[in-house]
């Protein structure tokens, strides 16, 4: 296997990979004079084109991918990427409009803001959706300045937001960020949300609670009319985190049981590709009490003109520029219409099938911590392994072996030693099974042969990395070697 | 059409291992009064010939790619080698997850460490992260970030910073500790730099302009740099036009402490606002307070190089409220982008596209000056934008240039209210001389 | 395993007083649930510390803890070894590990405090 060096370490001066037609306008003479201008960028790429495309192409072969196979990571729902969906985000009416084009002359882009907002407020029963926000955590930010914003208006500014402790990182960080503190509310024996814990917490100096349903475990919230109620009778608002909505499209809608604020995972739920770690988009969505809040613009329609509204005086602002992840939106809309509303319906359907095929086929192999019915994701634990010596981090790496991609490691936080399993719902069952007969060799091989799991992964482009060493002596960007 | 791969047989199967008849009993946890009764109103499923069809109505509705534009404003329309497309559609870029497992992610792993290398050559910091959602969020990280490094609670920020990015600071300063207060601008479109004299002060937190500025302007970085330290204030440069840096010297070399903004310029077309690709970077004092992922090099166990995602005790997933951000889905494949772009360019290429886009602009500046009743708005030295005033509401020019199939200068009156019948022009390498002096005709005709 | 002179809190932070000066640091559990240590975060000298305020933090490859005061006092020394060989706190965590060096405050604080088989027992106790 050819091992790629840095392309700073294969460039050298003289090539090129790319001309620029001459210049044809009359060049002024000392155009540049008095300009700040930068004497050379010292060891900046000088390589062929050739150069760079077999740099890429190898690079790429060092990358598992859904298009190679299975990524069973909870809470990312890493579902198959549609194409059709990246030839139409690649149409040249959307790729090359200016955002700052007249509206008149982007009206196939407004169309696509305002109707997959549309249909999000249908899919999740909510009143109104911004697409502005990048990503889930940016959603998260925008939902709770919304909540703040509407509670200050009322002259009843609150100082806390409550949150499960099975949450994800960005759940408190966002809140955080919008200048709450942040309590957890602990979960229960079935690992749903502590009900007493809750209406204990919640006083009226609570702005809101953080929940995501289905939560972390993959257990759905039964008790979120009465959740709801608990918030609502101290005049907080229910934020759900919707980055588990790969088990509830066509089901259950949010909006119908209480939640007031919601943010989508257009790259979890609707197919967008996670790019290796972006772009995503997390839109938000409010019932009417929210709505007067959201981001500037919004996308309205007016006869047969679609138009953008900055005129909303009671805005939280912006929380970027233009309009959000927008191509990102189009492959969304995309896979909507492919779907259908029963296309749509099957997706938690199968996810929900798929997930539970692997919980059944591993339980006796894998500790799971509680046997409450779970939807679209699992949590096992490491718990019997340990017995051998054998944690979550060597299981995962063991995979890898195996052709798979390890799962969902880092949270939640109430499990120790956690394996995140969400299949979600494109995987064959060929791929499942392959999946579960790794993990069930990795558990004899954890009885048998611990050394194996311990000193895996053994045939990737790399081995298993020392990440203490990276985080002690950090080294963030490539520098030409000094000669002394 | 779905993208279900379960058979009839693999799904009785797996329903039997389970014990259920059919997914329906698997969402028995879900109480029935929230359970939807009715199928979801939405338009029936598009088998592919048909959603192709559809989607292209839907682009030519956008009769914006017919005209020729010289719309700038923080999103630039630059040549894009064909590499950039073809490399940064593979499917092994396209659809990995973040690469937490770094020994199957390599890839993206390297691209990232070139990427953030790139950077801070660019920019002359010591260390970049691997990206933002786009510059305003990217400026509004810095503004927190600064706070978070010297605690201080005032933020100077010049009101030739994007408007748009001073919204965003605004939205994610609101609500905490910190208070941004707008420094204006001179008869030469840079920062009026006695106000800003005047303004520094020990509460001071950190000072924050555009270079070359929302009027196109360069600022003269190395004097504000000073004036900031002198103060002890952190200087924040932020870059909405990163094609300018391959010809201005860095910030980095001119006093910035952080630099941040807007990488679209690189491989990433207008594409109607995003996603873009927000860019930060600061000296290596300031690492730890650095928010979003970082890549850094290693070894493995067989003792061959290799890249992880590293300090990551600064974000959201380990240290929760304390973060540097909540930031966790960044701008990956647009950074790849980004990578494809530069290297392909390379050192010679990226100087030549920013003296074109200087001798372009200023080709059309003279050109435009030259019609009756127009003149600069601003004497200083621009990069590719520049501002024109004219005798009348710009509104109508523009009318009458849409009619004739040009989009002209942005107006900037809804901006700055000081700066009515102005507009902002920006001319890149793709400009034509004879687009550019068919603008001018077309202008003057309008203005007869 | 536990050093009989030594004072432990719940917090797995231990101090070891000396006359009218104490040795904080963390304890070998902790440094065995953190991991690889990567990072000490170390309060500026002259630091007026309270019972259970926080000192710093450390941080390791997967995680971050924060470290609390065990007793009341003024930080007249930090470990600066620490800055290049954090992994001393790993290595040994109860004597070339030691994080900072107070001026005790109030000696009857370490009243409240465990004793080496209280914590041993404690420790026992949190085995999941």
């Amino acid at each position: 296997m050819i091992r790629e060096p840095l392309i700073f370490e294969i460039s050298d001066k003289g090539k090129r990979a790319f001309a620029f037609p001459k210049l044809d306008v009359p060049a002024k003479y000392d155009v540049l004079g008095g300009l700040p201008v930068r004497e050379d960028i010292p060891d900046f790429p000088q390589v062929s084109e050739v150069e760079v495309v077999r740099h890429f192409t190898r690079l790429s072969q060092a990358n598992y991918c859904v298009d190679i196979g299975f990524y069973p990571l909870g809470s990312c729902t890493m579902k198959y990427n549609p194409k059709v969906n990246e030839k139409a985000a690649s149409l040249a009416g959307f790729v090359s409009s200016h955002p700052l084009a007249p509206p008149d002359l982007v009206q196939g882009n407004l169309e696509v803001l305002k109707r997959i907002a549309d249909y999000l407020c249908e899919i999740a029963g909510m009143d109104a959706f911004t697409l502005q926000p990048s990503a889930g955590a940016q959603g998260e930010l925008t939902g709770m300045m919304l909540i703040r914003a509407c509670l200050e208006e009322r002259g009843d500014a609150r100082k806390i937001v409550l949150i499960p402790d099975s949450a994800h990182g960005t759940n408190p960080s966002s809140a955080h960020l919008c200048g709450y503190r942040v309590q957890e509310v602990k979960s229960n024996q079935a690992g749903t949300v502590d009900l007493e814990d809750l209406a204990r917490n919640m006083t009226d100096d609570v702005a809101a609670l953080m929940l995501t349903n289905p939560n972390t475990l993959g257990v759905f919230e039964w008790d979120i009319k009465i959740i709801a109620e608990i918030v609502h009778a101290k005049g907080g608002f229910l934020y759900m985190d919707g980055a588990n909505m790969n088990a509830l499209t066509g089901i259950c809608r949010p909006g119908d049981a209480g939640v007031d604020v919601i943010h989508i995972n257009l790259h979890k739920t609707f197919s967008t590709p996670h790019g290796g770690g972006g772009p995503g988009a997390g839109p938000v969505g409010v019932k009417k009490a929210l709505e007067p809040y959201l981001p500037i613009p919004m996308i309205e329609k007016r006869g047969e003109q679609y138009a953008l509204n900055f005129d909303r005086p009671r805005t939280i602002g912006r929380v970027r520029s233009f309009y959000g992840n927008f191509l990102v939106a189009v492959r969304a809309l995309a896979y909507m219409l492919t779907l259908g509303p029963e296309g749509i319906k099957e997706i938690a359907e199968i996810a929900v099938l798929n997930s539970n095929y692997i919980r059944k086929s591993l339980e006796k192999d894998y500790h799971l911590k509680y046997d409450s019915p779970t939807l679209h994701e699992c949590v096992f634990s490491d718990k019997i392994q340990k017995e051998n010596g054998i944690s979550n981090i060597d299981i995962a790496k063991r995979l890898i072996d195996y052709g798979v991609h390890p799962p969902t490691m880092s949270f939640p936080l109430i499990v120790h030693g956690a394996l995140m399993i969400e299949p979600t719902e494109t995987e064959s069952k060929r791929d499942l099974d392959i999946f579960i007969d790794a993990m069930k060799k990795i558990a004899q091989e954890a009885k048998e042969n611990p050394e194996i799991l311990k000193s895996a992964p053994h045939q990737s482009y790399v081995r298993r990395l020392d990440e203490t060493a990276a985080a002690r002596n950090p080294v963030l960007k490539w520098e030409r070697e000094k000669k002394s | 059409m779905s993208y279900i791969s379960l058979s009839d047989q693999d799904k009785k199967e797996m329903l039997d291992r389970i014990g259920v008849s059919s997914p329906e009993e698997l969402f028995c946890c879900i109480p029935e009064d929230i359970r939807l009764k009715k199928g979801l109103n939405l338009p029936a499923a598009m088998p592919e010939p048909e959603l192709l069809r559809h989607f292209e109505a839907l682009a030519s509705k956008n009769i914006y790619p017919k005209y020729l534009s010289f719309l700038g404003a923080g999103s630039y329309v630059h040549f894009i080698p064909t590499v950039v497309d073809y490399l940064s559609s593979r499917g092994e870029f396209v659809t990995p997850y973040t690469p937490y497992q770094p020994e199957v992610s390599q890839g993206t792993l390297q691209v990232v460490f070139e990427y953030q290398t790139l950077i801070c050559q660019l920019t002359g910091m010591d260390i970049a992260n691997a990206s933002l959602y786009d510059g305003a969020s990217a400026s509004a990280e810095a503004v927190l970030m600064a706070h978070r490094l010297n605690g201080k609670a005032k933020v100077l920020a010049a009101r030739t910073l994007h408007p748009q990015y001073r919204e965003t600071i605004g939205t994610y300063t609101k609500n905490l500790a910190v208070t941004v207060e707008e420094v204006g601008f001179g008869g030469n479109g840079e920062i009026n730099l006695q106000e800003l004299a005047k303004r520094l002060d020990k509460d001071v937190s950190a000072v924050i302009l555009q270079s070359p500025n929302f009027l196109g302007i360069i600022e003269d970085l190395k004097k504000i740099g000073e004036l900031a330290h002198n103060h002890q204030a952190l200087f924040i440069v932020a870059v909405a036009e990163a094609a300018s840096l391959g010809i201005l010297e860095a910030p980095g070399k001119l006093g910035a402490d952080i630099v941040c903004g807007e990488a679209q310029s690189f491989g990433l077309a207008p594409s109607f606002g995003g996603p873009y690709l927000g860019f930060m970077g600061c000296m290596k004092d300031f690492l730890r307070q650095l928010p979003g992922r970082i890549a850094g090099q290693t070894k493995d166990v067989d003792g061959n190089r290799g890249f992880v995602l590293t300090l990551s005790t600064r974000e959201q997933h380990i240290r929760r409220e304390k973060a540097t951000s909540n930031i966790c889905t960044n701008q990956a494949l647009c950074a790849l982008r980004a990578t494809i772009f530069l290297e392909t360019l390379g050192l010679l290429g990226l100087k030549e596209m920013a003296l074109q886009n200087i001798q372009k602009a200023n080709y059309a500046a003279d050109r435009l000056a030259r019609v009756k009743g127009i003149k600069r708005k601003f004497a200083g030295k621009f990069f590719n934008e520049f501002v024109l005033e004219f005798p009348k509401d710009l509104q109508k020019v523009n009318d009458d240039l849409k009619q004739k199939g040009v989009v002209g200068g942005l107006a900037l009156g809804r901006f700055y209210p000081e700066l009515k019948n102005c507009g902002l022009f920006c001319v890149t390498e793709v400009h034509q001389k004879e687009e550019i002096d068919r603008l001018a005709s077309l202008v003057e005709e309008a203005l007869r | 395993m536990y050093p009989q002179d030594f004072y432990y809190t719940k917090d797995h932070e231990w101090v070891q007083v000396k006359g009218d000066q104490a040795l904080v640091g963390i304890t070998e559990f902790a440094q065995k649930q953190l991991g690889d240590v990567v990072y000490i975060e170390l309060p500026a000298v002259g630091t007026q510390l309270d019972v259970h305020q926080t000192i710093g933090s450390i941080e390791s490859v997967k995680a971050v803890s924060e470290v609390f005061s065990p007793i009341s006092g003024e930080v007249v020394d930090v470990n600066s070894e620490l800055n290049n060989s954090p992994e001393l706190v790993n290595q040994d965590p109860h004597g070339k590990g030691w994080i900072l060096r107070l001026k005790v405050k109030n000696k009857a604080d370490v009243n409240s405090l465990m004793k080496a088989t209280e914590y041993e027992k404690f420790l026992e106790g949190l085995e999941h």
